[in-house]
């Protein structure tokens, strides 16, 4: 799976207010994402699954953020099992509403 | 062949614990929902919900159908883009009144086809006919496009418009429904009836199904898979129904092997129609896995 | 008397006593005074429980049971055991037939030291978690209730006294699990699991908020194995011990595999007049019940007999008659109870009669079909009842492993995953029954056939069922939920999970997190 970041946005994108997207419904996520003072993506999750599958949704969800654009960014998660696919697309609806930009590439290839 | 589209399962778009394996109950199509089911603030959140899931997960057998908001709202020419973006089968456009909207559906997703890279003309279409101009306009509505596959009733808003109410035996939808399945026919495209929203009552599901089956109707929406097995037994020919079919194809073939044009039954000639009908009757029966493959000599 | 002292020496060359009147200490003087009198002063009622405890003699160290029949609603084994603890017991070993999230109490006794040792079929809520987490030295032992049942018979758990509530008991012992004289506060129907308990152990004790006139009639437990009975105020929750009959499930996902295991069942070759079954208590096992009624009418098939576990949805099949008898271990539903009290022809069995593994005539072993649940099945086809996905113990061993192996043909269903969790995976966390009994498995997005039994799956792929090979299964559940990491396991054993005959089949580890 390749995820080619086609560049339309010249210049790295910024937080304007914190935004969430998702719900505590089983099999949804909760994502809050803040502007952070630290240099990078921090993700605090909290997760039924965190055992099995916590390292992959927090790192599914740095991907997102980043792959949206955001280089720091907080995000908190509440997670009620829901799949990888659930999860960038409520990443991306947080980062959207949190930056204000309509900017996320719809990408036909996988 | 045409596919069968004798249930479309309504998906709410904003509900990912649904999305995951709505395709497991069976259903001829799957509709994912981005219009009404989906509040204003939401529609940015489904749409990717909607996007990725469609680009992720294995529907098997469905046919993936979405609807998209109308052109007229902020939301729809997003979603339309998303939507070709995203792979979905075809686009249902909700409160389709003219062909007018036919045509300016089709450019916003002959674009998308042609930014993404997508074989344009690979992304079908349905028109939902949700009010009393839709009505009229139908036969235009249903050849306003190569792509246009089917066109439905969507009873709630069209009642809405015609200043009535929905009731048990439906009398308010009959011109409609009539009027949508004789468009449908004359365009040769599929006509989808509107869904019957009381999940408790299975005898009058079945009995409205029967209902539109008569008029002609090829299919109808669902809102829960409990609805499925019963729609789909609506729609399964009967044994005679088969029978008869069966005679009709090995007629054909008959004929076919002799290198005649003429295909006969009985002393008595069979048209070309009868023999596509009897071949549908048989895909329908294999669908409903009352015939199965080599069954039919 | 004078014919028989004439004979006193052909009599003792016989090696014969004559009959002498008052002679014989064991036989007791003709009773004067009128029933009524005679209840009133020898009858087993101890005024207390702790009086009870005393006389039973129980000391630290010692084993005591009690049963599961009042579920979640039970009183009986934590008013017990804070009695004990009051009392100063120690070391005290708990063999009960089954453990609620309502035991949670027990986490203190275990804590100082009262108890020391548990068995149990299964273990639920705080007290498993705290298990789970280490809480115990000893390990707790899982059985399932044939297995149970056979130790206990077999001397290999010796119970010194066993607590077992009743919900009507006359004041010589005989005890039901529902009331006669009244509706009763806690119907609990069949008193399967007390009865091996009754019959085995040293010394009885029957608790009951309703003591009944004497005799009580038909019993569940016979007064001849009741030492003492003790009145208290309430054996259990009525509300918590069971509801009105148990609901089919709503779920589509449920409903869709109960509607295939009984199209898989009518297909399979063990259904014919005359034949078999034992279904789940809940979710997509009872309602395949529902589906399958359809089809025995269709096909003018009855069964001879329902095993159980016995729910509602059972006796209205047998009412129907449909079914024509029904072997009731436990009852899961007034419905149940209430036709275990009225009907003689569904008949209150021993946990023994039911399942013990040794006895070629046990009910299991009569058995055409049996619909089991999962919590977890691997691609053996082991299954997994005991601990979640997440490694924690949830569940009970219950009948699983007996049936499983008892019955012809025996089918798991499960969801392909639950939320994020595959059910169908390569490992389960604990395996409780093994693969080799197992024979269909039932998902929500396809169904396995064990290749141990490929006469079935002939049959059922002339019958157009697609069956899939449960390793696909497995990797279809992995490809959408992604591949859990393996479970923060410490390396201390804190749960055995033994098969029917005592025998250990998996350990359970302590869950560090």
């Amino acid at each position: 799976m390749e995820n080619k970041y086609i560049s339309e946005v010249s210049h790295t994108m910024q937080i304007k207010s914190s935004a969430a997207a998702g719900t505590m419904e089983s099999g949804d996520i909760l994502i809050e994402i803040e502007p952070s003072e630290k240099q990078d993506v921090e993700v605090i999750l909290k997760s039924s699954v965190a055992n099995e599958f916590g390292k992959q949704i927090v790192k599914t969800i740095q991907n997102a953020v980043s792959e949206y654009g955001l280089e720091y960014a907080t995000v908190n998660a509440v997670d009620k099992g829901a799949l990888d696919c659930t999860i960038r697309a409520r990443v991306v609806a947080a980062c959207q509403r949190a930056t204000g930009a309509d900017t996320f590439e719809w990408r036909r290839e996988a | 062949m045409s596919r069968l589209r004798r249930s479309m399962l309504f998906v709410p778009g904003n509900n990912p614990g649904m999305m995951s394996d709505a395709h497991i109950y069976g259903s001829d199509a799957l509709m994912f929902d981005l219009e009404d089911s989906v509040a204003m603030h939401e529609k940015d959140a489904a749409r990717l919900l909607v996007y990725h899931a469609l680009k992720t997960i294995h529907y098997g057998e469905c046919e993936k159908v979405v609807r998209v908001n109308p052109l007229s709202t902020p939301y729809g020419k997003a979603d339309i883009e998303a939507m070709v973006a995203a792979g979905a089968e075809v686009i249902r456009l909700p409160k389709t009144e003219t062909a007018q909207d036919i045509c300016d559906t089709e450019y916003e997703i002959e674009r998308a086809e042609k930014k993404l890279g997508v074989p344009v003309g690979q992304t079908r279409m349905m028109a939902a006919i949700e009010g009393a101009l839709g009505v009229i306009n139908a036969y235009a509505i249903a050849t306003a496009s190569k792509r246009l596959i089917g066109i439905a009733l969507g009873a709630e808003d069209y009642c809405a418009n015609m200043k009535t109410n929905r009731s048990r035996e439906g009398s308010e939808l009959f011109y409609a429904r009539s009027a949508i399945v004789v468009a449908a026919r004359a365009a040769g495209v599929d006509a989808l009836d509107t869904v019957f929203s009381d999940v408790n009552d299975e005898e009058q599901l079945v009995r409205e199904t029967q209902a539109v089956k008569q008029l002609g109707f090829d299919g109808k929406s669902v809102i829960n898979p409990r609805q499925i097995k019963p729609v789909h037994r609506v729609f399964t020919p009967t044994r005679p129904e088969i029978q008869k079919a069966l005679r009709i194809l090995a007629a054909s073939k008959e004929a076919e092997k002799r290198g005649s044009g003429v295909v006969s039954l009985n002393g008595k000639m069979v048209d070309r129609p009868v023999v596509l009908r009897a071949e549908r009757c048989i895909e329908l029966a294999k669908a409903s896995r009352v015939v199965f493959e080599g069954e039919e000599l | 008397m004078k014919y028989a002292s004439e004979y006193c020496e052909q009599l003792a060359a016989l090696g014969k006593k004559p009959y002498v009147p008052g002679e014989n200490p064991r036989l007791y003087d003709k009773e004067t005074a009128p029933l009524k009198e005679r209840m009133a002063r020898e009858n087993k009622i101890v005024e207390s429980l702790e009086k009870a405890i005393e006389l039973a003699g129980l000391k630290d160290g010692m084993t005591i049971s009690f049963h599961h029949h009042f579920r979640n609603g039970d009183h009986i084994l934590n008013m017990v055991m804070d009695t004990l603890a009051k009392m100063g017991f120690r070391d005290l070993r708990i063999a009960t037939s089954s453990l609620s999230a309502v035991h949670a109490p027990l986490i203190e006794h275990i804590k100082n030291g009262v108890v020391t040792h548990i068995e149990t079929s299964g273990c639920r809520g705080e007290l498993a978690e705290a298990i789970s987490h280490g809480l115990m030295d000893d390990p707790m032992v899982f059985r399932s209730h044939g297995g149970r049942a056979a130790a206990i018979a077999e001397d290999e758990i010796h119970i010194d006294v066993a607590f077992l509530g009743a919900s009507s008991c006359d004041p010589f012992g005989n005890a039901n699990g529902y009331s006669r004289e009244s509706e009763g506060k806690s119907m609990c129907g069949s008193l399967g699991y007390a009865r091996v308990d009754a019959q085995y152990a040293d010394k009885v004790i029957v608790l009951t908020d309703n003591i009944v006139s004497y005799p009580n009639v038909p019993f569940g437990i016979s007064q001849r194995f009741v030492d003492y009975v003790v009145r208290v105020d309430e054996v259990g929750d009525a509300a918590k011990i069971m509801t009105g009959a148990t609901r089919f499930t709503k779920n589509p996902h449920d409903l869709m595999i109960a509607e295939t295991t009984a199209n898989i069942i009518v297909h399979s070759g063990f259904f014919y007049d005359g034949f078999s079954l034992q279904t789940g208590s809940g979710g997509a096992s009872l309602a395949v019940t529902r589906f399958l009624r359809e089809a025995m009418i269709e096909n003018d098939v009855k069964a001879s007999f329902a095993l159980g576990g016995i729910t509602g949805a059972m006796v209205k099949l047998h009412e129907e008659g449909l079914i024509r008898r029904l072997l009731d271990v436990q009852s899961f539903d007034l419905d149940a109870a209430q036709s275990l009290k009225n009907n003689r022809f569904h008949q209150q069995i021993d946990a023994n009669y039911y399942a013990n593994p040794y006895r070629r005539g046990a009910a299991v072993n009569q058995l055409d079909v049996v619909v089991l649940s999962a919590l977890e099945v691997d691609t053996d086809f082991n299954v997994n009842v005991l601990t979640g996905s997440d490694g924690v113990i949830r569940g009970a061993i219950g009948g699983h492993p007996d049936t499983a192996a008892g019955a012809a043909l025996s089918i798991v269903v499960c969801p392909l995953k639950r939320g994020r969790m595959p059910s169908v995976r390569n490992h389960v966390n604990t395996i409780v029954t093994p693969g080799t009994t197992v024979d269909v498995l039932v998902t929500d997005q396809g169904v396995a056939v064990n290749p141990r039994r490929p006469e079935v799956a002939e049959r059922l792929s002339r019958a157009h069922f697609k069956l899939v090979p449960i390793e696909e299964l497995a990797r279809r559940a992995e490809r959408i939920t992604g591949k859990p990491e393996p479970l923060p396991f410490g390396d201390r054993i804190v749960g055995l999970s033994t098969y029917r005959d005592g025998s250990v089949i998996d350990v359970i580890r302590e869950i560090k997190d």
